[in-house]
């Protein structure tokens, strides 16, 4: 499937191409196909390449003198039908501890939207999400499919401090706080699994396409595995989506 | 090594920045003042990208425990070498356990200390430029050690000279591109944009500079999209903020204006009170 893209200068030396606004799986699929088929096209002028919902940015090492040339190029790999590689993705298990230490705002949540809080709990850790891209803070990611009962407001003052590994609720949107960070939104709980490793290459196991899902630990696997997290040796359970 | 007796208001280690991990949302950083930063590495013979010390309004207090050579450039902050008074843009001889120290602010914001051979401090992810989250400190502290390599030249090459070009630092007009929603502001908000002058507001950093004057529109925010060094973003409550390095790598505000790369090292000597004109390049 294609869609109608438009190109667009962003300064000069950047391209950006969108896609209808709207969230959507198949917008998601058809950027990073046309991603892929950037890369393996290897323009040796093109430095990075960074996706979010519905745009792609290209990023040029020079000042494009000729913008008509580089969309025309774009256009070509666009349509060409090397675009449909086949992409593997993977589903990734995250553990997370729900308990009443980490989970600060599963009491309000809990009155706000009617629901107790074994009921919160169930339906974030039973749906799967979608990873669109990494943005806000390094490592973390903008999932989609969150569960429309727990949609909740983020806060109208925000905290100042948000601990590393909070999952948290910020309207529609559900994301797991990578660093320590001030932040808005409501906080159900907190994965003890290291999001962004400056030390590691690529610094995140994820990337945009692949699928998350919540498990609920308890505080003693909780430490467990922050211990293990901690020294580089926990290994996260993984298996690989063919889609 | 270089020892922090000082640390100064906000100072930390930048190299050209941290490339190729924007898809992590990892952001750029790097000097904010790139023509400065370079500056100073020229004038001493290293490479464009080595680290410096970028400090901000008020200097550090540094003692050398070997001896190098040093140049400082951007901001003049009165430097003083062992109760010498320096100049910018010159190679200066630093000899062992001389304490190089700063005063009064007298033009600019960001000043530049590079040394021989450049910062040696830590690399991660192709970069030595501090960021929370990345580097293990985000900022220099009292009492740090900064890694440099001693540098033992008795001669210093007087015949050298540098032209250089100060007139950016007190330049207001900030030359900028149409961003990807310009055409979404009416003809009039686009008239006020380009021909009002701004001034900044206190709230400025390394990742962003607030605007004080408000710019009334009512453009909804836009599904989180993509953003870079120079955007200029519109928030609902008509906030304009200019993104600097440190900026996330992505935002959701539509983005009205894009500045010309070599303008935000105008925009990096600017501080609370300063003010600015966006003035429209047409072509790219």
């Amino acid at each position: 499937m294609t869609f109608n893209v438009t190109y667009k200068p962003f300064g000069e030396r950047a391209i950006l191409i969108e896609w209808p606004p709207k969230i959507d799986e198949m917008i998601l699929k058809d950027i990073i196909r046309f991603k892929t088929a950037i890369i393996k096209n290897n323009i040796e002028s093109i430095v990075e390449l960074k996706s979010a919902y519905n745009s792609l940015l290209i990023v040029y090492d020079t000042i494009c003198r000729n913008f008509e040339n580089e969309v025309n190029l774009l256009k070509n790999i666009y349509k060409s039908p090397n675009l449909k590689h086949v992409i593997l993705s993977k589903l990734w298990k995250i553990p997370v501890c729900y308990d009443a230490d980490f989970g600060i705002d599963l009491d309000t949540i809990s009155a706000e939207n009617k629901l107790s809080k074994t009921e919160i709990i169930q339906r974030h850790s039973q749906a799967v999400y979608t990873v669109y891209f990494i943005g806000f803070l390094p490592g973390f990611l903008y999932l989609g499919g969150l569960d429309d009962s727990l949609h909740v407001p983020r806060k109208s003052t925000p905290r100042l401090k948000i601990e590393k590994g909070a999952v948290a609720i910020g309207g529609h949107q559900t994301g797991v706080y990578p660093i320590e960070s001030p932040g808005g939104w409501n906080i159900i709980g907190n994965s003890p699994i290291m999001f962004f490793n400056p030390k590691s290459n690529p610094p995140c196991f994820a990337k945009a396409g692949d699928k998350i899902s919540f498990y609920p630990i308890s505080i003693n696997e909780y430490n467990d595995i922050k211990m293990l997290s901690t020294a580089e040796v926990y290994q996260l359970e993984s298996e690989v989506i063919d889609d | 090594m270089i020892k922090v007796l000082k640390p100064g208001f906000y100072s930390t280690i930048q190299d050209a920045g941290r490339f190729e991990f924007q898809e992590y949302g990892v952001p750029y950083s790097g000097a904010m003042d790139t023509y400065a930063a370079s500056m100073a590495n020229m004038v001493l013979g290293n490479s464009e990208n080595a680290a410096v010390l970028e400090m901000t309004m008020t200097g550090p207090t540094l003692q050398f425990d070997c001896e190098t050579i040093i140049c400082l450039s951007g901001a003049d902050m009165s430097p003083v070498l062992n109760d010498v008074p320096l100049v910018n843009n010159k190679a200066i001889h630093v000899p062992k356990n001389a304490v190089l120290s700063f005063g009064k602010l007298n033009d600019g914001f960001r000043g530049y200390l590079s040394v021989s051979g450049g910062f040696k401090t830590d690399k991660v992810m192709g970069s030595r430029s501090m960021f929370k989250g990345v580097t293990e400190h985000c900022v220099i502290a009292k009492g740090d050690e900064l890694s440099i390599k001693e540098h033992i030249e008795v001669m210093l090459k007087k015949n050298a000279s540098i032209k250089k070009n100060d007139k950016y630092l007190h330049s207001n007009s900030v030359e900028v591109f149409k961003g990807p929603e310009f055409d979404k502001l009416s003809k009039n908000q686009q008239q006020i944009l380009l021909t009002q002058e701004f001034s900044i507001s206190k709230d400025n950093n390394r990742m962003a500079y607030q605007l004080e004057q408000p710019l009334e529109n009512n453009l909804d925010a836009i599904i989180t999209s993509l953003v870079l060094p120079g955007t200029v973003q519109l928030t609902p409550s008509g906030k304009l903020i200019v993104l600097m390095r440190d900026c996330q790598t992505t935002g959701g505000y539509p983005r009205v204006l894009q500045l010309k790369e070599s303008t935000m090292n105008i925009m990096a000597q600017k501080f609370m009170g300063n003010k600015v004109c966006f003035k429209l390049l047409d072509t790219y």
